[in-house]
């Protein structure tokens, strides 16, 4: 392995990370709204939203990732392979994070409601000042798993030519004939991202504990 | 919507069904060694002094942190480096029963550490050791709290199965992606596929449900 191969496995390091991020960016708040949904027992999409949910936390990456790549442009919309990508993550993203966000706002204080509606705040208030703030810490944890868990299934976009990690590291291997080592760095490179990430919501928490002491 | 492709896909239903017939045979199979596998490592953890312990921590962690494709090609390409060449099965096999066996020793670890001491102490006190102990007094309690997050872990396996396309193995998603090469039917064959994912998935879920209704029940 030359330096270029080490340069292309840190190019598609790149790509594993900015395509996983706006999967993370789109799917959270998607899952937010679908975990709004189900929570409001918003009639007439509560039952599909459930099913939806149930469905994609079923299907494989790989597979869903092949369905949106093949099965959209018969469908008679074009979608880029990057694009096609991001649409994947986000859309299981999207599922495991309406879990999350609902299982945090089923387990949110009522007495908390009952008093912002005594003081006579509306919905979209309670909402945003009362609900979000804290319904984000407490989900952080389980959604910090979620990104790791988006990081580890995002090589599904290797299988229709996206060059992230491990299509780079596969590359690699076929041209020098030894695959051995840059599978090695890009197991070391995905260590480290999916490290980061812990670490990162770690500091997050921890910040968060000497904000609430002081 | 048309239903031209859903027919194709009737056409074929033997391919999927070979398909589905294989991933169940690679779900049971890579379930049953990595639930022993977790369970030795597990056993190890409890039973093993402190520098054991750390060392498979430290092997779960890095297994944890690495995507399950990945580990799949390592196995697959990187192995006959080592002059150890597995076909494309038994290497998918293995990579999921490595990968999940990991997860199992962890979430064993989790619903033993759970557990109140006193029952192992006493038993240890009553002259219970190695398989007696793990067995009649360790582990009831431990795999009857694990059963959901057992499950699941096999609900992982049933969805990690699915990369075995990338190293050719003729399981569910390679039958779906065969169909669609050929008929060029992308988004009913895929669709079925992922509709019989789910129906695997609703089925391990039912088992769990029911394992612990009659666990309930024999309480």
């Amino acid at each position: 392995m030359g330096a270029i191969d080490y340069l292309a496995l840190l190019a598609g390091a790149g790509n594993t990370i900015a395509i996983s991020a706006i999967a993370i960016v789109l799917g959270s708040p998607l899952g937010l709204m679908l975990a709004l949904i189900r929570w409001a027992k918003v009639p007439g999409l509560d039952g599909p939203v459930a099913i939806l949910v149930s469905l994609l936390r079923a299907t494989p990456s790989v597979t869903l990732m092949l369905l949106v790549y093949f099965a959209l442009p018969v469908l008679g919309l074009e979608l880029p392979r990057v694009a096609a990508a991001v649409a994947t993550l986000a859309l299981g993203s999207m599922a495991y994070n309406c879990e999350i966000w609902r299982g945090a706002l089923l387990a949110f204080p009522k007495d908390q409601l009952d008093a912002a509606k005594a003081l006579g705040m509306r919905r979209n208030l309670r909402l945003h000042h009362i609900i979000l703030p804290q319904l984000v810490r407490s989900a952080l944890p389980a959604l910090v798993n979620e990104m790791t868990l988006l990081i580890k299934v995002s090589p599904a976009i290797a299988v229709i030519g996206v060059t992230d990690v491990t299509r780079a590291a596969v590359r690699i291997g076929a041209s020098t004939y030894q695959p051995v080592p840059p599978f090695t760095a890009a197991l070391a490179i995905y260590l480290v991202i999916i490290g980061a990430l812990v670490l990162a919501q770690r500091l997050f928490e921890n910040r968060q504990l000497t904000r609430n002491a002081a | 919507m048309n239903f031209h492709g859903f027919a194709v896909v009737w056409s074929e239903r033997d391919l999927i069904l070979r398909g589905l017939l294989l991933t169940l045979e690679i779900v049971a199979i890579s379930s049953v060694l990595a639930g022993i596998l977790g369970l030795t490592v597990f056993w190890s953890l409890v039973q093993g002094g402190p520098a054991i312990a750390r060392l498979v921590k430290a092997v779960i962690d890095v297994v944890r942190s690495v995507p399950f494709m990945l580990l799949c090609y390592l196995i697959y390409y990187g192995l006959p480096s080592l002059n150890v060449t597995l076909d494309n099965f038994t290497a998918g096999v293995t990579a999921l029963t490595l990968y999940n066996a990991a997860y199992v020793a962890e979430l064993l670890r989790g619903a033993w550490k759970a557990q109140p001491p006193e029952a192992a102490e006493a038993a240890r006190a009553l002259g219970f050791h190695g398989w007696g102990l793990l067995t009649r007094i360790v582990l009831p309690p431990v795999v009857l709290d694990a059963v959901p997050m057992l499950g699941n872990q096999m609900i992982q396996v049933i969805k990690d199965s699915a990369f075995l396309v990338i190293i050719t193995v003729q399981e569910l998603t390679y039958a779906a992606n065969e169909i669609q090469a050929t008929y060029y039917v992308p988004f009913a064959s895929f669709i079925c596929a992922i509709l019989l994912y789910w129906m695997l998935c609703l089925g391990v879920e039912g088992g769990v449900r029911g394992l612990l209704r009659v666990a309930e029940v024999r309480r």
